[in-house]
């Protein structure tokens, strides 16, 4: 890889230029150069993001617009809930860009099928604007989302853009409260109705690791080859780099060799306890 | 670098103390073994004289003394409780800082990179290996480690090949000794017998060639060159411990629900020592610091063991919670997924794991119990 | 055609649907009441179908949703024959309706059919479900849920 910064380099400065507040606890923030910008990100791929004296984390891209960065946090620790609240103005610092992309079909016109869990449909945002812009005389990615509550779903506004642009999105919850009039049930119950050829289709999922597995071994039933499955994977990141050594399971570095990976690459490593 | 068509030479122990002078000479900082607190470990010397003339140790699983020899020999021990990545990877290093400016913009600065040149004198072919191990690790993927790269780089390796193995050495399971692998600037064998105490010495680089022609050297006679072979070639037979011969990787990627991880982990107290003497071992944590103002921080990276229960964690809490899985993946690791990642085992066989484990717990033992276990599992599955 | 008249054979798929007929509900028709007595079923053919349990001071709960293809309804299939759930229809609902009584005596009296029909029940149905429920009782996405999908909590 030409032009990988090296490791132990300092952060690039990134200024946030837009705050989205997604949900209660998750906020988009849209990030831009200051100066210097990172080269560019591919859908999949993630940075390292740092908040001045708190530290980083990993965090996917979920937009991308030239040299224009979104990244959609939830505050859970000290460093998301430090970037959960940045607001416009503020700088971070940012490295980058990290790990494995999501592959696009190797055929076009493939079916596309893009299964979502929580905060998982973050990383997969990127993918589905690509998809679209990529297979516009095709039928368009099924999306299939699942969350916990009403109140948790995020990109309202461009799943509703999604729809118009042909895209079949599919949106179920755990938990509803009395407005909602939509679908109750695990993400993986929308796979019979996500209406594509599994012979001809190339799966994306992100979630929680459990909702992964499920949701995996349900689309391999429905006949989709293991290796056209794409799944995002997390473990601990401290550099990016692939030298710090948390993010291994087993002979992957996840910073390096993932995050996503094929589902034929990460079955057998899933299923080992606390690998 | 690659080991050059090297000459041949003999030096005795003031030759050895003027090697140590040129290396000083040239703006070297010269680190090689010396007793300090009842063990050989690897600090700076400033001459000769503190090399551990005279010194042996007694290895067993969990035990180490210093025990006097007679012939007088500086280099007749094995490792000690410090391998050369104190000095080429750090335990504690600064990243980077930042610091925040009055109009809130963040400004982040680099340190210079690092300008020591080490001389080591006294590698063991097995951590000569093990430093090309952790070239490949810091430096041979797509983001080098480039202060790691500045000190590897300018650093001058002086190997000193094994004849006195110790009872917790199993390098030539691993393949990396009793000889010196490629990678030296110069190796030594070190003899003492009724023709005295002396060195054979040769260069494997340009500049070890170059350092040698400054020194007062005779031509190894054909008895002394014999002499070293022979002495090399016999250590391979004593080596205290072995794996067993088979293939490690498939080993460790067969018997991940092993029955033998509850044995070794009701021993084991996960307290990470073993990855902190392994030579190899080279997992670090990011730790941020922010000065009494507020505005200046600073990003440290330390050493850090995969025997931290906050190692790897997910959200919902720490992926490897049992100390089980913690031993399990330091040792597939070591001997088995490094090969995935970096193209080698990452263990050479230097048994300091052996040695500064509290407990005693043997990675040669827990190999050949794992091998067994999948033996008799395999045996078993072919009764009818 | 739904998963389940795919997977029977075809001579025990003219069986099943010699039984059935066409059925519609309008919006928010409730289909049945939970404790009522489980004496039809249903293949969904388009539109969702909600069931809900009632809690006293907290109203009706919506704790799953059909869609187009699955089956709603197996209390039918065991005894005491009563739903343990409610359903009601959101937005118009097509379906095929069964009689549960004679298909259970379809059952009993071809027990390749019946046996072939409870298979893909089971399958189909009733382990997927379970499934979902231990899932959801998991609340995967709740708490201390990952920051964007490749770290953790830092």
């Amino acid at each position: 890889m030409t032009g990988a910064p090296p490791a132990a380099a300092p952060p690039v400065r990134y200024r946030v230029t837009a705050r989205t507040a997604e949900t209660a606890d998750t906020a988009s923030i849209v990030l831009e150069p200051v100066t210097d910008a990172l080269p560019p990100f591919a859908p999949g791929q993630f940075a390292m993001v740092y908040a001045f004296g708190v530290g980083d984390i990993p965090l996917s891209v979920s937009g991308i617009d030239g040299h224009r960065l979104t990244h959609t946090v939830r505050a859970v620790g000290a460093v998301s809930r430090a970037l959960h609240g940045m607001r416009p103005g503020e700088t971070v610092g940012v490295r980058g860009p990290f790990g494995t992309a999501w592959r696009l079909p190797d055929t076009p016109g493939a079916d596309v099928l893009v299964v979502a869990g929580g905060i998982g449909l973050a990383p997969l945002r990127p993918l589905v604007e690509r998809t679209l812009a990529a297979h516009r005389r095709t039928g368009g990615p099924a999306v299939l989302v699942g969350a916990r509550t009403p109140a948790d779903l995020f990109f309202a506004a461009d799943v509703e853009r999604w729809r118009t642009a042909g895209a079949r999105v599919l949106t179920t919850v755990d938990r509803p409260d009395p407005q909602w009039y939509g679908e109750v049930g695990v993400v993986t119950t929308l796979l019979d109705r996500a209406a594509v050829d599994p012979p001809r289709t190339t799966a994306y999922l992100c979630g929680p690791e459990v909702m992964i597995r499920a949701a995996a071994r349900a689309v391999v039933h429905r006949g989709v080859a293991p290796d056209r499955i794409h799944v995002s994977l997390e473990r601990t990141m401290h550099c990016g780099t692939g030298h710090c050594g948390h993010c291994q399971l087993g002979p992957l570095l996840l910073c390096r060799d993932g995050p996503v990976v094929t589902w034929s690459q990460a079955e057998q490593l899933l299923s080992v306890r606390e690998l | 670098m690659t080991s050059a068509p090297a000459a041949t030479a003999v030096i005795d122990r003031a030759g050895l103390d003027a090697l140590i002078r040129v290396l000083a000479a040239h703006g070297r900082t010269v680190v090689g073994p010396t007793v300090r607190d009842g063990a050989i470990v690897l600090a700076e010397l400033a001459s000769g004289e503190e090399l551990p003339y005279g010194w042996g140790v007694e290895l067993e699983a969990g035990h180490y003394r210093l025990r006097p020899r007679p012939d007088g020999a500086a280099f007749a021990h094995s490792a000690g409780p410090n391998s050369w990545k104190t000095f080429l990877h750090p335990q504690r290093e600064r990243q980077w800082s930042a610091d925040r400016a009055s109009d809130g913009g963040t400004a982040f600065r680099t340190d210079p990179p690092p300008t020591v040149s080490y001389a080591f004198l006294g590698v063991r072919p097995c951590d000569l290996r093990a430093i090309a191990m952790q070239d490949r690790v810091l430096t041979g993927g797509p983001h080098a480690d480039g202060r790691y790269r500045s000190r590897r780089s300018r650093a001058f390796l002086v190997a000193v090949e094994c004849t006195e193995p110790g009872a917790t050495c199993f390098c030539v399971s691993m393949g990396t000794g009793p000889a010196a692998g490629p990678g030296y600037d110069l190796a030594l064998t070190e003899l003492v017998d009724e023709d005295g105490h002396r060195f054979l010495v040769r260069a494997g680089s340009p500049e070890g060639e170059q350092v040698l022609a400054e020194l007062r050297l005779r031509p190894a006679d054909p008895d002394t060159r014999d002499e070293a072979a022979r002495v090399v070639r016999e250590a391979a037979d004593r080596m205290g411990r072995t794996m067993p011969p088979v293939d490690l990787r498939a080993l460790m990627r067969d018997t991940l629900d092993a029955e033998r991880w509850d044995d070794v982990t009701a021993r084991c107290l996960t307290c990470g020592n073993c990855t902190m003497v392994c030579p190899t071992c080279f997992c670090t944590t990011a730790e941020d610091v922010t000065d009494l103002t507020g505005d200046h921080a600073e990003r440290w990276r330390r050493w850090e063991s995969c025997f931290d229960l906050e190692f790897t964690h997910l959200p919902t809490g720490p992926v490897r919670s049992s100390p089980r899985s913690r031993y399990r993946q330091w040792l597939t690791h070591k001997i088995g997924t490094w090969h995935d990642r970096f193209g080698s085992s990452g263990c050479v066989g230097c048994g300091r794991c052996i040695v500064w484990c509290p407990v005693g717990i043997d990675i040669t033992e827990e190999a050949h119990a794992l091998n067994q276990e999948r033996r008799t599992v395999a045996d078993r599955q072919e009764m009818p | 055609m739904t998963a389940l008249l795919a997977g029977l054979a075809a001579d025990h798929r003219d069986r099943l649907l010699a039984l059935g007929r066409d059925v519609a509900w309008a919006d928010g028709a409730r289909i049945f009441e939970e404790g009522g007595p489980a004496d039809r079923f249903w293949l969904v053919r388009s539109g969702l179908v909600a069931l809900d349990v009632h809690v006293p001071g907290r109203g009706t709960l919506v704790v799953e949703t059909l869609g187009e293809g699955e089956l709603l309804g197996w209390s039918w299939l065991f005894e005491p024959y009563r739903w343990q759930l409610g359903a009601v229809a959101r937005g118009v609902v097509d379906a095929i309706e069964f009689d549960a009584a004679a298909v259970r005596a379809a059952m009993d009296d071809e027990p390749a059919f019946g046996l072939e029909l409870l298979r893909l029940i089971g399958a189909g149905t009733i382990g997927p479900r379970l499934h979902a429920a231990r899932t959801r009782l998991l609340d995967l996405y709740g708490g201390g849920q990952d920051t964007a999908g490749t770290g953790p909590a830092r």
